[in-house]
């Protein structure tokens, strides 16, 4: 940005791949941890919703409301109480993938046809065998479909994080902007787009093998 | 709630509540102000060129395939790094820092979810009832504007609401690059240790974001409305 500068300057490059590598590796770990409790919390409420159907609309309408807090906003908001931690960023990030992930869930399970159920539990399927049997294998695509929305969400607000502290590729895009350097600028930002596109592929590719019974149609 | 609890959230109201925020450049109104012409400007320009690109591809019914994905490819590209994106072209262009490459940041994330609800909107249209307004001798663009958008009307909207609150909810990062609008007050108020003005600022946002939720929700059940009115049961 500064004139006479090359928008890449290949030698900082080459010079900070320690550094880029833990700005790679914070970026997956906030990433796993978010969608991993994400995915723990969603569960959990969505088999609430599924056995107690009034659950339904106050829990959408909670994670929804939730879902339109502008991220830094809600980094913003929770730093008075919980500080520039981790902590502070997962609560946000846990919090988005939830909209998501209890709509694929609960819509992936709802979607499983009644014949289907009939049938398990015709033949002595007990309530918890039906679901981890038959109803959550059927429902896989959908609920994986959901993991992928939330998962590449996550890692677009996890470079927001950096503001809070929690380094990541967003702190390369910072410290871009505060040096008016478009070296770490354009490192951190290829990377994250990148880094989305890689894991997409990754969870298609785990998707289709564990459920082969999908590829067959 | 503690007594810490309580007291940032009040502080936060409080400094909202002070006069002197409410006036002068750095003044609440002023910042709404360039939050939304941010806003109108980068939606504006995204649904010009997202909506006749949409439509046409539904109506033909052409490459669907790429006008639903790519809602999905725009979701790989992270807030932040679009804007990291967006500043050294500002400055090739000789606009510098602030309103443009926050403005050239927001076009791109708002331009797939318009595309897409536009393409779907017009390719949901009732197939037979486009048959029967070509049958009547209606040309192509009016099959588009009589039958096909007032039909699709509501997911047109909804494909604005949420490029318009996604835009309105990222272009505080803009601040980052000495943009004004509310993200001023936010990552002012982190690099001040300021907690109310950080408070205040999230405060505004969220209402903002939620604000306009609410109103396009109410112009989207308008349009249904109208529909319904409309038709002879």
């Amino acid at each position: 940005m500064t004139a006479g500068e090359p928008l890449v300057r290949w030698d900082w490059v080459a010079g900070h791949l320690d550094e880029i590598a833990l700005r790679i590796g914070e970026h997956v770990e906030l990433t796993a941890i978010a969608v991993g409790v994400g995915l723990l919390v969603a569960f959990a409420l969505s088999l609430l919703v599924l056995r107690y159907g009034w659950l339904e609309q106050p829990t959408t309408f909670v994670a929804g409301t939730l879902y339109t807090i502008p991220s830094l906003a809600l980094f913003a908001l929770l730093v008075p109480y919980t500080g520039l931690t981790i902590l502070t960023a997962e609560i946000g990030l846990v919090g988005y993938t939830l909209l998501i992930l209890i709509r694929n869930i609960v819509g992936g399970i709802r979607s499983v046809p009644a014949e289907v159920r009939e049938a398990a539990l015709g033949m002595g399927y007990s309530r918890g065998r039906l679901l981890w049997e038959v109803e959550l294998p059927l429902a896989l695509p959908v609920i994986v479909a959901g993991i992928r929305i939330a998962t590449i969400t996550t890692i677009g607000l996890v470079t927001v994080t950096a503001l809070i502290g929690q380094g990541g590729l967003g702190y390369l895009i910072l410290i871009g902007i505060q040096r008016f350097f478009s070296t770490p600028l354009l490192v951190g930002a290829v990377l994250s787009v990148a880094l989305a596109i890689a894991i997409d592929v990754a969870l298609v590719l785990t998707q289709r093998a564990v459920t082969p019974w999908a590829r067959a149609k | 709630m503690g007594a810490r609890e309580v007291s940032v959230i009040t502080s936060g109201l409080a400094w909202l509540a002070d006069g002197a925020h409410w006036q002068g450049s750095d003044g609440i109104p002023l910042r709404v102000l360039e939050h939304l012409e941010i806003t109108v400007l980068s939606v504006g320009i995204a649904a010009a060129v997202a909506l006749p690109i949409g439509m046409y591809l539904g109506h033909t019914g052409r490459l669907g395939f790429v006008a639903v994905n790519v809602a999905n490819l725009g979701r790989a590209f992270p807030s932040l790094s679009l804007l990291a994106f967006a500043l050294p072209i500002s400055f090739a262009l000789g606009l510098g820092l602030g309103f443009w490459p926050t403005a050239m940041a927001m076009v791109p994330l708002a331009l797939p979810p318009i595309l897409t609800n536009a393409y779907v909107a017009i390719r949901q249209a009732d197939r037979d009832t486009v048959e029967a307004a070509r049958g009547m001798g209606m040309r192509e663009l009016q099959v588009l504007r009589i039958v096909e958008i007032p039909a699709g009307l509501p997911i047109v909207l909804a494909g604005l609401r949420t490029a318009t609150v996604n835009v309105i909810a990222t272009a505080t990062l803009g601040a980052l690059v000495a943009g004004g609008g509310l993200g001023r007050y936010i990552v002012d108020g982190l690099a001040l240790q300021d907690v109310e003005r950080l408070v205040a600022g999230a405060v505004l946002v969220a209402l903002l974001a939620m604000g306009t939720e609410a109103a396009f929700g109410l112009l989207e059940r308008a349009s249904r409305h109208t529909l319904a009115v409309g038709r002879e049961p």
